[in-house]
């Protein structure tokens, strides 16, 4: 058995290393630079499409639960129009990390083929769960998700509330706090809260 | 009677509020002359019955935080800044985080008051009783609306001076 996986892997080996014998140099770096964009361009445009709030919502589990809270909040409708979609949030933006997530949420797959969240008390049964997951997240990478819009820097206080420009320059300034120790549940509805610290 | 009315008077005020409540607090663009809509009729506000009237333009919630006064003692603060968004649930209560007993410090907000932790019997409880749980109960924003009627509402202090000057 071994030795005949052996003899099936030196022989194509033997061909990869041959030279080839119908097709031109030319034709082959040509077609090889060609399949290689097309191949890169069809992965970047298919990531990219599972990288839309219309592809999230395309789940009743999220249609249901998560995308019906968020519209009533400030990240869905507001005055100047100007909204944040699901993987402006959920997913990080540079290509790396976003492969990274990408790959996570393969569990995300799993998760929906069996069930996991299938109904809506599934869901609540879940949520405490999946909350501490997207809390960890930000936690451990300071609120990437949100500084991609909001900058710490460029906050005008004086366009806040005072009591929200003192929290702010007090905590955020310091950088004792990120921005998801006390913005939990901005965008959608909070589990049992019981023992989680939200300030 | 006139207190049947003065009741129905607070009552329309007091709906009028909770109905102006949800607003967008940090525009800051100044609310239209507001005069043509000051009706006690919230719903019809005196158009006759075939007409639609406009609907009257939204008040903005006042987020200045400036603690405002009590008209009297046990009267329960008005809330002084928005309150857009803030869950206050069975699982989490967001007006907690800072005006708890921990929160208080962290955030410079005033504790709420030893009665929030009594029971009906008085007993003191560890935290905030679950008859004083949910906080608009009795704790409201204020709107930039106009008031819809006048009132001639005195405070004690008020009283006992004019009592005085007698």
């Amino acid at each position: 058995m071994a030795g005949r996986l052996r003899q099936r892997v030196r022989s194509l080996w033997a061909t990869l290393r041959s030279p080839s014998v119908h097709f031109s140099l030319g034709f082959l770096t040509l077609g090889g630079f060609i399949a290689g964009i097309i191949f890169w361009g069809g992965f970047n445009t298919a990531l990219e499409a599972t990288n839309t709030e219309r592809f999230c919502v395309s789940c009743h589990e999220m249609y249901d639960n998560v995308f019906e809270e968020l519209k009533p909040t400030i990240h869905y409708t507001n005055r100047s129009g100007v909204r944040a979609t699901c993987p402006d949030c959920h997913v990080p933006h540079d290509w790396t990390d976003k492969i990274a997530r990408k790959m996570q949420a393969s569990k995300e797959v799993w998760g929906k083929i069996f069930g996991t969240i299938s109904t809506r008390e599934r869901f609540l049964d879940q949520r405490l769960r999946l909350a501490q997951h997207e809390w960890a997240r930000l936690k451990a990478n300071d609120s990437l998700e949100c500084r991609n819009c909001h900058n710490y820097d460029y906050m005008d206080f004086t366009r806040q509330s005072p009591r929200a420009g003192a929290i702010h320059e007090r905590w955020l300034g310091s950088g004792e706090r990120t921005c998801i120790d006390c913005h939990k549940g901005i965008a959608h509805g909070l589990p049992d809260m019981a023992g989680v610290p939200q300030g | 009677m006139r207190a049947l009315l003065r009741i129905a008077v607070v009552l329309a005020l007091l709906s009028g509020a909770f109905v102006l409540s949800a607003q967008d607090p940090e525009s800051s663009a100044p609310a239209p002359a507001p005069t043509e809509y000051r009706s006690l009729d919230a719903l019809r506000r005196g158009a006759p019955l075939e007409v639609e009237p406009p609907a009257p333009p939204m008040a903005r919630v006042e987020n200045r935080d400036l603690r405002r006064q009590r008209g009297w003692p046990e009267q329960p603060p008005t809330i002084p800044h928005a309150i857009d968004g803030y869950q206050v649930t069975t699982h989490a209560n967001r007006c907690m985080v800072c005006h708890s007993r921990a929160g208080a410090e962290q955030f410079q907000a005033p504790m709420v008051s030893v009665t929030h932790f009594m029971d009906r019997d008085g007993q003191v409880l560890a935290q905030v009783s679950p008859r004083r749980y949910f906080c608009n109960q009795c704790h409201v924003v204020q709107t930039d609306a106009p008031a819809l009627v006048g009132n001639e509402f005195l405070d004690v202090d008020a009283v006992i001076s004019r009592q005085r000057e007698r």
